[in-house]
């Protein structure tokens, strides 16, 4: 199953200039507000019809302004949940969840209602009002009552943005296990929070002033110079995978990556399972030497792809750390007094706290 | 006391008419309370004047008009009489006075619950695949059911009151387009016609009480349904 959206759309001084794919797996669509995130998700959804453009979903044509196509949005089958979870309040959870399983087509596949509520953990909350539910618990009722209208794809418009920090720990979970189980539905997530896509996203699509700035794989979006303006200074930073191979007893745990191992706290997921890192660029420092006699133990050597020089004092350097990259942030100066170049071997340093606990999944 | 049969008529007469106009009204009020909370189309502002229009105009004049439009020459009088249906002079011809009388009431609280009703809830409905009517069925309805229901009240107790309008387009016969205002008013013209009047207004103002009543508990059932309790 595929989505291909190319649409235009003008409202007052913003033009919306579209293009991307989105295949299996979860698809994240990051801008700042005012990006044309929420346009794009309601023009796919139906809600709002685009002046322009094609939208098809695997050889089903859902909009096309040059035949006039606009499927209506009951008829598109996209599941799609909101940012403010909107609930039905005068249905119990049980009532909202089952609103859609009618509209499905005969022999839609999708899954049960007992494999939803497992999966969501919506068993204790199923005879309970919307009103009674806390703002996470509401998110997943959301996504399962839009799971269980059996939908061709999922569309989540910011779904954790109204979330504090440990509700969004507690819905992330569920999110990996809908892209890791076997529904196999492409997901489209819309969001302008770089820790959630790091988790999450299998491709990623950056936006900008209502365009497609960068967009690919996830691994090489977010090691790519060029992405770090559009993430922010603070936020960028590469994403690699690694595996767990031991727990030690001070809290560490060791993990594996293509250019060497990692000491990291609080990692929680057992030996043997892989994890994403998200390696902040400005947490690298960059050595020359063998850096010795440092505090942190985790040191890789690494090759110089790019320098790529930023606005200010700063610049984004991306690395080579065996079959992985990395990117890192060092002042202009930094690299004009090390003489830092593309080709050029040496050290990275990561430092351990580098890698939050929420920064890692699957 | 006893209360002459007239008065036992009138109420029954009353009530008939009150229950014919509400019930006659309430789909068509829903449907332009929707219109005027919901949509933008030409002519908006004066289908909204046009609505609440008998609600300023003197009954009276309301009565006249209504005269003029479904008495027996009138346009709709004629179309109306066609399929054998006639309402001059006739019961039918109260429902209609009391209709149009309730009827800026009704709208105005269905408008004001459908504008209560955030448009994002439909549209999440129609997200899950629910079809337009469902998404009224299944959302809109349930949410704004006690708008509904108050707006019902308030048009039965404006048809029960309805006087002006009445009198004007029908008449006062007894026994057929005779309401309780109408007798009251009859037997407040009639020299010792009091000890009538007085058991007529305590009927008024048992069904008004009952009705306040009722409407009470009902919306209280409805609230506490829609909030999921």
């Amino acid at each position: 199953m595929s989505l291909r959206v190319d649409i235009s759309h003008r409202y007052g001084d913003f033009t919306l200039q579209l293009a991307f794919e989105a295949h299996t797996g979860i698809t994240a669509l990051f801008g700042r507000s005012g990006a044309g995130k929420t346009t794009a998700i309601n023009a796919i959804a139906g809600l709002l019809r685009p002046d322009a453009g094609r939208i098809v979903l695997e050889d089903e044509v859902l909009f096309d302004s040059g035949v006039g196509i606009h499927v209506p949005v009951a008829q598109r089958r996209l599941g799609t949940v909101f940012q403010d979870a909107r609930l039905f309040p005068h249905l119990s959870v049980r009532d909202n969840l089952n609103f859609g399983a009618r509209y499905a087509p005969p022999g839609a596949s999708g899954p049960g209602f007992d494999d939803v509520v497992s999966l969501l953990g919506l068993a204790l909350l199923l005879d309970r009002a919307p009103t009674a539910l806390s703002g996470g618990e509401k998110q997943r009722v959301a996504l399962g009552r839009a799971l269980l209208s059996r939908p061709r794809m999922l569309l989540m418009d910011e779904p954790l943005a109204s979330l504090d920090g440990p509700r969004k720990q507690e819905i992330l979970p569920y999110l990996e296990r809908l892209r890791d189980g076997d529904l196999r539905l492409p997901i489209l997530y819309v969001s302008h929070a770089v820790d959630e896509i790091a988790r999450l996203a299998d491709t990623l699509v950056l936006l900008q002033d209502g365009r497609v700035a960068a967009q690919g794989p996830l691994y090489d979006v977010m090691s790519d110079p060029a992405a770090v303006p559009l993430l922010g200074v603070r936020e960028a930073g590469a994403v690699i995978e690694a595996q767990v191979i031991a727990h030690a007893d001070d809290g560490l745990a060791t993990l594996q990556i293509s250019a060497g191992q990692l000491e990291l706290p609080g990692v929680q997921a057992p030996v043997g399972s892989n994890v994403r890192l998200r390696v902040l660029a400005q947490d690298v420092i960059l050595s020359k030497g063998v850096p010795e006699g440092l505090s942190s133990v985790n040191i890789l050597p690494v090759c110089i792809l790019t320098v790529q020089p930023g606005d200010g004092p700063g610049a984004a350097i991306a690395l080579q750390a065996g079959r992985d990259r990395l990117l890192a942030r060092v002042t202009a100066r930094a690299i004009h007094e090390m003489g830092l170049v593309a080709g050029m071997t040496c050290y990275a340093i990561l430092k351990a706290t580098t890698v939050a606990p929420g920064s890692i999944g699957r | 006391m006893n209360v002459d049969a007239a008065a036992w008529d009138a109420l029954r007469l009353s009530l008939w008419v009150a229950c014919w106009a509400t019930v006659l009204a309430i789909p068509l009020a829903l449907w332009v309370a929707w219109l005027l909370a919901r949509k933008e189309f030409w002519g908006k502002s004066a289908l909204n004047a046009l609505v609440h229009l008998p609600l300023v105009l003197p009954p009276v004049v309301t009565g006249y008009l209504l005269l003029t439009l479904f008495g027996r020459t009138g346009p709709l009088g004629r179309a109306l009489e066609s399929i054998g249906l006639s309402v001059a002079f006739h019961w039918t011809g109260a429902v209609i006075a009391a209709l149009v009388m309730g009827f800026p009431l009704m709208v105005r609280a269905m408008r004001l619950a459908i504008e209560a009703v955030d448009p994002k809830l439909e549209e999440a409905a129609a997200t899950l695949g629910a079809p337009r009517w469902a998404v009224f069925g299944r959302v809109t309805l349930p949410l704004i059911a006690p708008g509904i229901l108050a707006g019902a009240v308030m048009g039965f107790a404006k048809a029960m009151g309805e006087f002006g309008a009445t009198i004007t387009f029908v008449a006062n016969i007894p026994g057929q387009t005779q309401t309780l205002p109408s007798a009251i008013w009859s037997a407040l013209q009639i020299p010792g016609g009091e000890g009538q009047a007085i058991a007529m207004v305590v009927m008024a103002c048992i069904v008004a009480l009952g009705a306040v009543v009722l409407s009470e508990a009902l919306a209280r059932r409805v609230a506490a349904k829609i909030s999921g309790a």
